[in-house]
């Protein structure tokens, strides 16, 4: 396979969504396409990318409308199916909220929005979103948000560290996970977690942020480029360079 | 959607009293019953009453405004034209930007009034059809330990980032200070800036006989009646009961409209948009038929209304937020209002542009008001008046400050980190993390720098932009103030690699009918001309935000200047860090020990005295030059304006973002060490290259060729010590702690 399909969902109110579509197309050089939330269907695409921002105005709670536009239902089967699906920040939410991820995302301990780029850890390697990254590895990806603060019960939050599927924690600038290095309050500093098959990652960190060196930030890439080896395409093994 | 219709009730007769109570002069009514040639009606008389306002007819400043200079070969359109400024920077490709004022709202509801003051600044880019791409800030408070301030002071800043953060564009720069006079008088300055391609400019005018006039977004509620009028008024007890005078704002709806709106400039069909701020429809109906010189016909029976009863007189001066007035090619409205549906929006036809120099509004088929709408505009028939202005007395009691009476330092450190904590000098890291600085990913530079810098992708090219004023300089000297602010925001932009182009400006002053306030207004604005004449950045346009003033206090003349630079190659941006040890560290520029005015003098003092710093106009378009040919040679590493708190901060400044660096510097100037240290004289920058001789031959080599003054004055170090003449030394570690949580230790 030389070229992927990615699809990038716009609800009303997303705004990271041409960031997305940017990276996918313009620095990652694959066929990107943006997805109507009014439309029933994915199409053929590989990947689907629910994007940041602030669907419908988060008014009511954090992705909680955007579960039920027109698109997620096909987006929850091309899931479901065994297809990959990123989403980041917003897009996490929304993945918690139409149940393809476990768990909530509750405002942020400070009660403050909170722009900040975040050192974290990454904890597996062995899912198809981190195989280009070594474990314990520290990468540096911008957060902005205000609901980022995860929260599972604790057989939950068990059955997420036995398996595996908890993907990035906020750390310090060593790779130590400690409270202070928590930005939001989330349980175990979790800033990204997989669903149990693999296939689904939710994110709150913005790795589309650190994705082009012009931002003298390029850790994203690395996210980017395990998804694209997954299948089957090669890409360049940047050792990439952090600000 | 339930939908409600106006009311026509019987309306009060029209009278001079009721017209004064409406904030109109004697003078005023009898030009409207000229105008009008008959007694008007009621809601004729709100109509009027709103266009002249200060807020809308700009009737004090106006004449004096006419001084800035407007023109450049880059302006695409001329200041006032349209809603914003407009600057060609080649590659098919524009820029809109403004500043405006949000400061009354604020002071009354700071969240919501900070929030709309966002979303109109960037309703005013996106109705040129251009794509806000980042937004700034300039806030003034008052001291941080009042509580009153601190409410003020978190609400706005929540305001501005909810606002921003969802609508989705960076807020990338700003600046804010803290000064007791900005106690009960806020100021919530908005500046945006948006990129547009030449064929999609949208125009604020009405054409074409027989074109439908739509109103899209939100519909019309009874928020914010009046809030023009209320703008034009200080701020008095009674402000607190005209809370409903303040708009609420909606991002999400903003959002979808604006992503609307550059969908329907796209299918050539649309003739003329203008935004609807102050004064609703009736200020885009008559704006937009003045300029394209013709007339409409409106019926309020079309306008989608939120609210029941409401007369024709609420419609037309409601300031209900994320609404629209736009005129479409008859025949084609279906198609410009199914892309507002696909994007949840409401579009309605309520009228048509007619061959007629009257604005007629109807209720069907009653008239409810009809008046000529160049009779009302500003640049039309709008009232213009030049006011009595006479030197303040206070200024030659604060001239008259003995500089020489201040102590000596006692502990150079302490009076070195205590300066570094001031609130207005220390990081503004609590406020920039509640806003999202990178959304659109172009952001390369937004903190602990010198200005933004947003890269323009498709291009090479990259905008940097600032706001800056120093209200203080104004106070003290209003006409070197006003050349200061556009020096130092110039010297901003050049300090991160760009060519300063133009500028929008905000003016917040006392009450003008006060001749001491109006002095300050006219001598500042001349400043600004002619700083801007030196240093070739026109105005594009801006706003002026009059009656800054309560029974307690009044304000510091403030102008803000929001500058805009362009960087060619994205490769040139320079940030104001230090970057390795072993590199020197240059002054360029001359310190003249000028200590008043100054944040230090403030600190000691507790008062604004002394006269503001010098500034050779000159002399600073040579230093901007120099600067920017040194860039080109590639020979420098940082570079970073020396200003509040002077060389000693900005040393700081340039420390407190890298890891495991020092400094060491020698400076000796032959001044008084704390005057040497903390002057804020202007048109100085500190520099770093790589200590290599032939680096620093051309470095002398430029200086000379530009004839100002280059000095080597230390050298980056690998030890995390800050060392100025062994007189400061501090572990950089303190500097860091100090400099990001001062702000944090005292609100949280």
């Amino acid at each position: 396979m030389s070229r992927i399909k990615i699809g990038v969902v716009v609800f009303p109110g997303s705004n990271c969504d041409h960031d997305a579509h940017y990276v996918a197309s313009t620095i990652l050089r694959q066929d990107a396409q943006l997805l109507w939330h009014k439309d029933g269907s994915v199409g053929d695409v590989d990947v689907v990318i629910l994007p940041g921002g602030f669907s419908y105005g988060d008014y009511l709670r954090c992705g909680a409308i955007a579960r039920f536009s027109p698109i997620m239902k096909d987006v929850i089967r091309f899931a479901k199916n065994g297809g990959v699906v990123i989403g980041i920040c917003n897009g996490f939410q929304i993945l918690t909220e139409a149940g393809l991820l476990p768990g909530v995302l509750l405002r942020n301990k400070s009660l403050r929005f909170i722009c900040r780029t975040v050192p974290l850890r990454v904890e597996t390697t062995a899912t198809r979103f981190t195989n280009k990254c070594t474990k314990g590895e520290v990468l540096r990806i911008p957060i902005a948000h205000g609901d980022g603060n995860y929260f599972a019960d604790d057989d939950t939050l068990q059955q997420l560290e036995d398996n595996g599927q908890i993907v990035f924690r906020y750390c310090d600038e060593h790779g130590n996970v400690t409270p202070e290095a928590n930005p939001n309050g989330s349980r175990n500093n979790i800033a990204g977690i997989v669903n149990d098959q693999g296939n689904v990652l939710g994110m709150m960190p913005h790795p589309e942020r650190a994705s082009d060196s012009i931002l003298r930030l390029t850790d994203g890439l690395k996210v980017f480029y395990s998804v694209l080896e997954s299948f089957g395409i090669s890409v360049p093994n940047t050792t990439v360079v952090s600000e | 959607m339930k939908r409600y219709l106006p009311v026509l009730r019987e309306e009060p007769d029209v009278t001079l009293e009721l017209a004064l109570e409406h904030g109109l002069t004697e003078e005023e009514y009898y030009r409207m019953l000229k105008f009008l040639g008959r007694t008007p009606t009621y809601t004729e008389l709100g109509i009027y009453s709103v266009m002249w306002s200060e807020h809308c007819s700009y009737k004090n400043s106006i004449a004096v405004l006419k001084m800035l200079p407007r023109s450049g070969k880059k302006l695409l359109v001329s200041a006032g034209e349209e809603n914003a400024g407009l600057i060609d920077i080649g590659d098919g490709l524009a820029v809109a930007f403004k500043i405006e004022s949000h400061n009354h709202p604020s002071a009354i509801e700071p969240y919501q009034g900070a929030a709309t003051g966002v979303g109109g600044i960037l309703r005013d880019i996106f109705s040129m059809g251009a794509r806000p791409i980042a937004v700034l800030n300039s806030l003034r408070f008052g001291e941080l330990n009042d509580a009153r301030v601190k409410y003020l002071f978190k609400n706005v800043v929540k305001g501005i980032g909810d606002y921003g953060n969802s609508f989705g564009v960076p807020t990338v720069a700003g600046e804010v200070y803290f000064d007791n006079c900005y106690r009960t008088n806020p100021l919530v300055n908005a500046m945006a800036v948006g990129i547009v391609e030449h064929s999609y400019i949208a125009k604020a005018s009405a054409k074409g006989e027989g074109n439908t006039v739509l109103i899209v977004g939100s519909s019309t509620g009874r928020d914010g009646i009046h809030g023009a009028t209320f703008a034009s008024e200080e701020i008095s007890e009674k402000s607190e009961s005209k809370r409903p005078a303040v708009q609420v704002g909606d991002p999400f709806v903003e959002k979808l409209l604006l992503e609307a709106t550059l969908e329907a400039i796209r299918t050539g069909h649309v003739v003329g948009i203008q935004d609807m701020g102050a004064a609703g429809i009736t200020c885009s109906t008559t704006e937009m038929s003045a300029r394209g010189g013709m007339g409409m016909e409106i019926d309020l029976l079309k306008v989608p209304l939120r609210e029941s009863n409401m007369t024709p007189y609420e419609i037309m001066l409601s300031e209900s937020q994320e609404r629209m007035l736009f005129i479409v090619s008859k025949g084609y409205e279906e198609e410009i209002i199914r892309i507002f549906k696909k994007w949840d929006i409401e579009a309605e036809p309520i009228g048509t542009v007619v061959n007629s120099k009257f604005v007629t509004i109807k209720v069907g088929t009653t008239t409810v008001a009809q008046v000529p709408a160049k009779s009302l505009v500003l640049g039309g028939d709008a009232p213009v008046y030049i006011r009595e202005q006479r030197r303040p007395t206070y200024l030659d009691q604060v001239h008259s400050f003995d500089i020489t009476s201040l102590p000596p330092v006692d502990n150079y450190n302490e009076t070195f980190l205590k300066l570094l904590s001031r609130p207005s000098i220390a990081s503004k890291r609590w406020i920039y993390e509640q806003y999202d600085a990178q959304v659109r990913t172009n952001t390369i530079l937004y903190k602990n720098c010198d200005a933004a810098v947003v890269r323009i992708k498709g291009t090479t090219k990259a905008l940097a932009m600032k706001t800056d004023g120093n209200g203080r300089y104004v106070y003290l000297n209003a006409r070197r103030g006003g050349q200061i602010a556009v020096a130092e925001s110039a010297r901003n932009v050049v300090c991160v690699g760009a060519q300063p182009v133009a500028i929008t400006n905000c003016l917040n002053f006392g009450n003008p009918y006060d001749p001491e306030v109006y002095w300050q207004f006219y001598e500042a604005v001349q400043g600004i001309a002619e700083a801007c004449t030196i240093l070739e950045t026109p105005v594009t346009g801006g706003n002026v935000s009059f009656y800054n003033e309560s029974n307690e206090e009044t304000i510091y003349p403030t102008p803000v200047i929001g500058m805009l630079g362009i960087i060619d190659d994205i490769d040139q941006v320079i940030d104001s860090n230090f970057k390795e040890p072993g590199d020197i560290i240059w002054e360029l520029g001359r310190n003249f020990g000028e200590i008043g005015g100054s944040e230090y003098l403030m600190m000691i003092t507790k008062k604004a005295v002394g006269d503001a710093p010098n500034i050779d106009l000159h002399y600073e378009r040579s230093i901007q030059q120099c600067l920017l040919e040194m860039n080109k040679h590639n020979l420098l590493k940082s570079a970073h304006d020396i200003s509040d708190g002077g060389i000693a901060v900005a040393l700081a400044e340039s420390i407190v973002s890298t890891k495991g660096l020092g400094l060491h510097v020698e400076y000796n100037c032959k001044i008084r060490p704390d005057f040497m240290l903390f002057s804020e004289s202007q048109s100085r920058i500190i520099l770093t290259t790589e200590n290599k001789p032939t680096i620093l031959q051309e470095m002398y080599d430029l200086a000379n060729k530009f004839n100002v003054q280059l000095t080597k004055i230390g050298i980056v170090t690998d030890r995390p010590q800050f060392n100025i003449n062994a007189t400061i030394m501090v572990d950089v570690e303190k500097i860091k702690d100090v400099y990001y949580n001062a702000i944090e230790r005292i609100i949280e």
